[in-house]
């Protein structure tokens, strides 16, 4: 029960993760696996933040009270930058697969995976 | 001044990205030779950089001037210099190939592809220049993207290729993503080289947050490369995409991905740890010797040539796979040379797809007979060449890297893989000696069709941009046979990392 309680963020990150790689592996729909795309890149931003828990630390701007030498009262900004730039990225891949969607709607008038598949055998 | 050339190569590119955008507004013609002087300035200084690793020592760049495990630094050692001048060369003659192919198949919308070209070349250098696993993330993702748009350009069906491409290529980048999240969580650095001297430090049997990293990192890498059960996305995307963006991708685009899976293998973990402590190196040997069969075999069964060589992709980075996984000098040779010999072998081929698409107007393979060998006998020479070095027969350059990949294999007692790559090479022959076979010996069925198609596309060999830059790789696959014990002696054998 403690382990359960004690990493209830990873249990929670574990659980998206699953359900987001599920979605993409098994939903026929083309835009239900874009959305489960989108959380299984959730959960692992997510995670990167949920690393980077540090408890009794302050924010990483210098203060008096705190002394440099002292690192371990200072929260590691890194995960949390680079996350930054995670989500970026993952919102221009958004970006590039709505625009083939649009694409894809327009030649084919349908985004059901199996309906696609039997259009592009009649070519 | 040398130090500051690893920046150069994404500088040129991305400033050429905006150039060629600005193109469109007046001037559309400039893009072609614009993005041919990037690609061909970024060939001098890799090739600049090549000459001083070789004749100096590696050197690096650091981003802002903050010093490495806190900055973001570009490392310039033998492998990278001479991968990054692999991908340069090679990209400037397709992109001088692309010029008349482009006109035919894309029309108006050369400015944004050849926009999109120069960043898809930007995340290709940068991966091979950068000395840290997050910025290697973002480039992985700026190449990626930029190979979705490239593939979704072609013809119908192309955008659902693409898309599914998209969506593999995703879930590839988010477990790199994942398994660098578990390796910063137990060494809290970012950099290649601060890593590689924290995790002998680190007690294997203690810490399963570096196996999980290790493991998820791998998978990720080979989603990209397309290692056997991985490939799915490979064959559709390849076979609908224009001729110039396959013929652009194919070369270089799954290499780039070895390379970086043998960067961290070997420079980063350590040879001993992925081939001993955790057997990585295992299960990619199989995988790797799977896809090489798998590959060939679903080539056979080709009737069209861009689809058949893309299956035949899929099998030759089961080569370099293998190489790989040897985890000896000899297969690291193997690798690295694969990478070249592959990278000119397979653009030749895609460009004479290419050519073959615009002058005949298709590339079904049922179609060919021998009046391609009195139409485009230089382009078929060439073509043959290649061909030839697929199969690995001397003196072409193909021949060479199968060799080095055997000898690794013998030295590990591996008698299984060695009968697969001694088969693979009989399952080759048959898939192109087939087309040859067709070329120079099969006379011409019904000829009605076939002139006035003839008509309407103008006969002959094609102008010079499209016959010189499939001359000069077949050439260049004789010189790289003949001279490979150079290439080995001189280039390879510094790059082997210590401990090996």
């Amino acid at each position: 029960m403690e382990f359960f309680l004690g990493h209830y963020a990873y249990w929670f990150i574990i659980t998206l993760l699953c359900i987001g790689l599920y979605t993409v592996l098994f939903k026929r729909n083309l835009l239900k696996q874009v959305i489960g795309l989108s959380i299984f890149q959730s959960s692992i931003i997510l995670f990167w933040v949920a690393c980077a828990v540090k408890w009794n630390a302050t924010v990483p701007i210098y203060d008096h009270a705190y002394p440099v030498e002292q690192t371990s009262l200072y929260i590691n900004p890194l995960p949390h930058t680079l996350m930054l730039t995670a989500i970026v990225v993952g919102v221009a891949t958004l970006g590039v697969a709505f625009a083939l969607l649009i694409i894809i709607y327009k030649n084919y008038k349908t985004l059901d995976e199996v309906e696609l598949i039997e259009e592009m055998k009649k070519w | 001044m040398v130090n500051n050339a690893p920046a150069l190569i994404p500088v040129i590119y991305l400033t050429t990205c905006m150039l060629i955008a600005l193109t469109r507004l007046r001037r559309r013609r400039y893009a072609h030779p614009m993005a041919l002087t990037a690609a061909v300035l970024s060939s001098v200084v890799a090739l600049g950089m090549l000459y001083h690793v070789i004749r100096f020592g590696s050197f690096h760049y650091h981003f802002g001037g903050w010093p490495p495990p806190i900055g973001i630094e570009y490392v310039v050692d033998p492998l990278s210099a001479f991968v990054a001048l692999v991908i340069n060369v090679v990209t400037s003659l397709v992109l001088v190939h692309s010029l008349n192919v482009n006109k035919v198949e894309l029309g108006k919308k050369v400015v944004p592809y050849y926009s999109v070209v120069m960043l898809f070349l930007l995340g290709l250098n940068g991966i091979v220049l950068t000395g840290d696993f997050f910025n290697l993330f973002v480039f992985l993702e700026i190449s990626s993207l930029a190979s979705y748009a490239l593939i979704a350009v072609g013809e119908r069906g192309s955008a659902l290729a693409a898309f599914r491409y998209l969506i593999m290529g995703t879930v590839g980048a988010s477990f790199y993503l994942l398994g660098l999240a578990f390796l910063h969580m137990i060494t809290g650095s970012l950099n290649m080289a601060d890593i590689a001297l924290i995790i002998p430090h680190l007690k294997i049997g203690e810490n399963p947050a570096l196996h999980i990293g290790l493991v998820l990192m791998v998978v990720g890498i080979c989603i990209k490369m397309a290692i056997f059960p991985l490939h799915g996305w490979l064959p559709d995307s390849y076979t609908l995409a224009p001729s110039a963006s396959s013929s652009l991708i194919a070369p270089i685009g799954t290499k780039v991905s070895s390379y970086v899976l043998i960067r961290m293998l070997f420079f980063v973990y350590g040879a001993d740890l992925v081939s001993r402590e955790i057997p990585v190196s295992t299960v990619l040997a199989w995988l790797s010797a799977a896809g090489i069969i798998y590959g060939s075999v679903l080539a056979i069964a080709q009737t069209e040539l861009k689809r058949m060589l893309a299956y035949s992709s899929v099998a030759q980075v089961g080569y370099i796979g293998l190489g790989i996984s040897m985890a000896n000098p000899l297969g690291f040779i193997g690798a690295v040379l694969h990478i070249l010999n592959h990278a000119v072998m397979k653009s030749c081929l895609f460009l004479v797809a290419g050519t073959l698409r615009q002058r005949m107007g298709h590339s079904d393979i049922s179609r060919f007979d021998d009046s391609y060998r009195v139409k485009l006998p230089w382009t078929m020479a060439a073509f043959t060449a290649a061909a030839v070095s697929m199969v690995g027969l001397p003196p072409l350059a193909g021949f060479f890297s199968k060799w080095y990949l055997a000898l690794a294999v013998i030295e590990n007692s591996q008698w299984v893989l060695l009968a697969v790559i001694l088969l693979s090479s009989l399952l080759n022959a048959a898939y192109f000696f087939r087309i040859i076979e067709k070329v120079y010996m099969r006379s011409p069925s019904a000829g009605g069709l076939a002139e006035q198609e003839e008509v309407r596309l103008g006969s002959g060999e094609p102008g010079p941009t499209m016959l010189l830059p499939v001359l000069i790789l077949g050439t260049a696959l004789l010189l790289l046979g003949l001279f490979n014990a150079v290439i080995v002696n001189v280039f390879i054998k510094p790059m082997i990392p210590l401990g090996m």
